[in-house]
């Protein structure tokens, strides 16, 4: 196997739900050995819920099954797992012993918390003066919203971004994007803010404190449309699929069920090229269609007639055509077109793993392909306590007969 | 708590990144992204752009006046602060020359140019790692660099499509909707920002630079789809639109109109629901079977469910809303409107915003970098580059060129 590169280093995670465990199975996947706290005083939320089979759904929302969901198997793939009630005072004890043999600590915690449990920065720079400690809050470590209680849509809609999301011809906004977004954006900052203090501490030998808003983070992709209701003083809207640069611009219907293919057309040759994959129609030769300006301005009809021509073939099929025409198509694909796509199966953008619970699990891949030194799954998320002995054991040398107390007094647990 | 250190001001600490040195020869929005976070960081970025009409997006707004205007766009002034500019065309050998002069003092050239197009030039890692055995080569594309689909034509929509982001968004009985603002392109640029530090990382212990390969379609795609994938392995349920509503667990989950706008709602836990009942009064529907089941209310009878509530929000404007349920700790907030954004008090409060002037587009407030270190601040050292504002002082100052030379290069359309 080549060199992982972030071999070298510890990462303490105590993420929950989405973006503070994605943060930290980043950095897994590309090799630091990262060690999940978690108890079952208070478990993830992403241990609670449906689980991937049999239909006790109540008892899953109770808890039952922990080692059966979905998402956390992604989500925190390639980490060692830990149980420690950091209540007690043992146990605190040794989350502190952990940290100070650590590079790095992540969460997505409440503002606050870490304060509460003697684990903020100042606490943790005398455990370990070079301890890079990145802090993921829903909205940040201050100001008047600090304590909101925040999920990927809340913040979607504090940023801005949730309220540009609709149809261009209907006033009813749709909002939602079916996806944890935020956390998404969030992970991957939080993962960038790690690898850029420990690329500085690689230099001075000093640690530090970073703090990565979700919110925050949200809204600097946004940026453009902040500085366009300055501009214009106009407040942005939903646009739908419509975009003043292209023209067609959309995604049309195709032969089957809920089928459909983007088709973005910005340059002239890009429009003779759709032109002559279509046959040359007698419309597309009309004067309401001559420009660039002119396709923008009758966009809707010409939606119409590309998309009385789509309707008739397959999105795949259309795809090939177009782009052969150099036209840019794309099916709009679902989670099974990706997963059967010969393109995104050769980019290994899904990966699966053997877990012991649930046998062999499918997981989202590592997104980007070193040619060096590359990431990857290498195994499961780690059951509830799975790796007690050989962290508490082995790695902080705490003896087999403490470790069986501490089991009976669940300060592991 | 550490602000953002902007031009006034002194710039004595080093960023994260300081020393780390990137020629990015981006366009639009993925690669000039991944140049913008790590200059924000500390690094120092050169943008090179074609001469004559430069980045794509001086084309794109939005812009102050109904005419665009090259040095005015708001999306070329947001994703390019803090970068050096100049005007270059490494297809013409004089141009190729100049920027392997430039790879020679860098650590990264990224770069989201058509694949095909480095393939032809020399341009991509396998050419230039024999001269650059230390150079990280950060190549964005829509698709990849490996694959069927690698020289496929793909923007943002394309690859909104293909990153499954574009098939859940929208109503189910209608077309889907791409995600506005290329956001497929902002988080593909900051995952490649991410990647390219694991390979500056990576290099202290290889002492060799690598490709870092990032396909902007597959960054959403894989990291959205951590329900969806399971979803179908188990289920067979390949995907779905649910329009205001997120279609996979507990009610409430929606975005809900109210007197004056929307609210999202999102309250999984138990005691969020009750304490947000309790604030309905005491209703005869809360005894009803049907309505005490969330995951059906939600995944069933969604319209159903959402009426019940909805009056409770017409009744009330966003800021009474927020001010209710911040204070019964309910996770339910305004769907904020760009304007109100720019107002907001939670981003005021924490200095989020900066004023930036450009000396041709003049000042407006930017929302801030998203990091806040407490050793290595992220500073604002200077606007977005005017298109060539650079060349004096990298092609002379920096490689040598004399005078003439530049005037030579500038008639020939290289810079």
């Amino acid at each position: 196997m080549s060199f992982l590169p972030l071999s070298p280093f510890r990462v303490v995670d105590f993420g929950t739900a989405w973006a503070g465990p994605m943060a930290a199975s980043l950095l897994a996947d590309l090799g630091a050995q990262v060690i999940k706290v978690e108890s079952r005083v208070r478990m993830d939320g992403l241990r609670l819920g449906r689980p991937l089979v049999g239909e006790d759904i109540a008892g899953g929302d109770r808890g039952l099954w922990p080692e059966l969901q979905p998402a956390f198997h992604s989500l925190n793939r390639n980490k060692l797992g830990i149980t420690l009630d950091m209540k007690t005072a043992d146990g605190l004890r040794l989350v502190r012993e952990l940290i100070a043999c650590s590079d790095v600590v992540t969460n997505n915690f409440s503002p606050g918390v870490l304060e509460r449990l003697g684990l903020d920065y100042p606490q943790l720079r005398k455990l370990r003066p070079d301890i890079i400690l990145v802090s993921m809050p829903a909205v940040g470590e201050t100001g008047p919203l600090r304590d909101t209680l925040a999920y990927a849509p809340i913040i979607q809609a504090l940023s801005g971004l949730m309220g540009v999301v609709g149809y261009q011809d209907e006033d009813r906004l749709v909002g939602e994007l079916q996806a944890p977004w935020s956390d998404a954006v969030a992970g991957v900052h939080g993962a960038l803010a790690a690898v850029a203090a420990l690329w500085r501490r690689q230099r001075t030998g000093q640690g530090q404190f970073v703090e990565v808003s979700q919110l925050e983070a949200t809204a600097a992709s946004l940026g453009q449309a902040m500085l366009g209701f300055q501009m214009t003083g106009v407040v942005p809207r939903p646009q739908g699929n419509f975009d003043p640069a292209f023209a067609p611009h959309g995604n049309y219907p195709c032969a089957g069920d809920d089928k459909w293919v983007a088709i973005a057309v910005a340059t002239e040759n890009e429009w003779r090229g759709l032109c002559r994959a279509m046959g040359n129609p007698g419309w597309a030769a009309s004067p309401e269609f001559r420009s660039h300006a002119d396709r923008v301005q009758n966009h809707a009809e010409l939606d119409n007639y590309l998309a009385s021509w789509t309707s008739q073939m397959e999105a795949g099929e259309l795809t090939q055509l177009l782009q052969r025409h150099g036209v840019a198509a794309m099916p709009v694909m679902n989670i099974e077109d990706q997963f059967l796509d010969p393109h995104w199966q050769q980019r290994q953008a899904f990966a699966d793993v053997e877990h012991p619970r649930a046998g062999a699990v499918w997981l989202y891949g590592t997104p980007w392909l070193f040619s060096n030194t590359p990431g990857g799954v290498r195994t499961p998320a780690p059951l509830l306590g799975q790796h007690n002995a050989l962290v508490l054991g082995e790695l902080l040398g705490v003896p087999e007969d403490e470790l069986a107390r501490l089991a009976a007094e669940q300060v592991i647990y | 708590m550490t602000g953002v250190a902007l031009p006034s001001e002194t710039n004595a600490v080093p960023g994260a990144l300081d020393g780390v040195r990137v020629i990015e020869w981006g366009s639009f929005v993925s690669a000039p992204w991944c140049g913008r976070l790590l200059a924000d960081m500390g690094a120092e970025v050169i943008k090179l752009e074609p001469p004559g009409q430069g980045d794509a997006s001086r084309r794109s707004g939005p812009f102050p006046s109904p005419a665009p205007d090259p040095e005015r766009s708001g999306l070329f002034l947001y994703v390019n602060i803090n970068k050096q500019g100049i005007t270059l065309d490494p297809s013409q050998a004089a141009g190729r020359e100049i920027l392997e002069r430039l790879l020679d003092s860098a650590d990264v050239f990224l770069e989201n140019q058509p694949v095909s197009l480095t393939r032809e030039l020399g341009l991509e890692y396998e050419a230039l790692k024999e001269r650059h055995p230390r150079l990280i080569v950060t190549s964005l594309s829509p698709y990849g660099r490996s694959g069927p689909y690698q020289d496929y034509r793909g923007y943002d929509l394309t690859v909104n499509a293909a990153s499954g982001l574009s098939f859940g968004t929208g109503h189910p009985h209608r077309e889907p909707l791409t995600t506005p603002l290329y956001q497929a392109n902002f988080l593909a640029g900051a995952g490649a920002a991410f990647a390219t530090t694991v390979a500056l990382l990576a290099r202290d212990f290889t002492g060799r630079g690598q490709l870092v390969d990032v396909a902007e379609s597959q960054v959403g795609g894989v990291l959205l789809s951590g329900y969806h994938l399971p979803t179908f392995i188990y289920r067979g349920v390949a995907g779905w639109r649910a329009g205001n509503r997120m279609h996979l667990g507990l009610f409430p989950n929606c975005v809900l109109p109210c007197k004056d706008g929307y609210i999202c709602i999102d309250a999984p836990q138990l005691e969020q629901y009750q304490r947000f009942l309790a604030l309905l009064g005491d209703q005869a529907w809360f005894q009803e079977p049907r309505y005490r089941d969330r995951r059906a209310m939600s995944e069933q009878y969604p319209d159903e469910a959402e009426a019940l509530i909805a009056p409770w929000f017409m009744q009330r404007t966003k800021q009474e809303i927020l001010q209710i349920c911040v204070e019964h700790r309910i996770p339910c907030v305004p769907v904020r409107t760009f304007d109100e954004v720019l107002e907001e008090p939670q981003l005021e409060s924490r200095s989020y915003f900066h004023t930036l002037d450009h000396p041709e587009a003049g000042p407006w407030q930017y929302p801030g970098p998203p990091f806040r270190y407490s050793a290595t601040p992220c500073r604002i050292i200077r606007p977005a580059p005017t298109l060539g504002q650079h060349n004096d002082e990298v092609l002379v100052h920096e490689l040598g060129l004399t005078g003439e030379r530049l005037a030579v290069l500038s008639r020939e359309g290289v810079i």
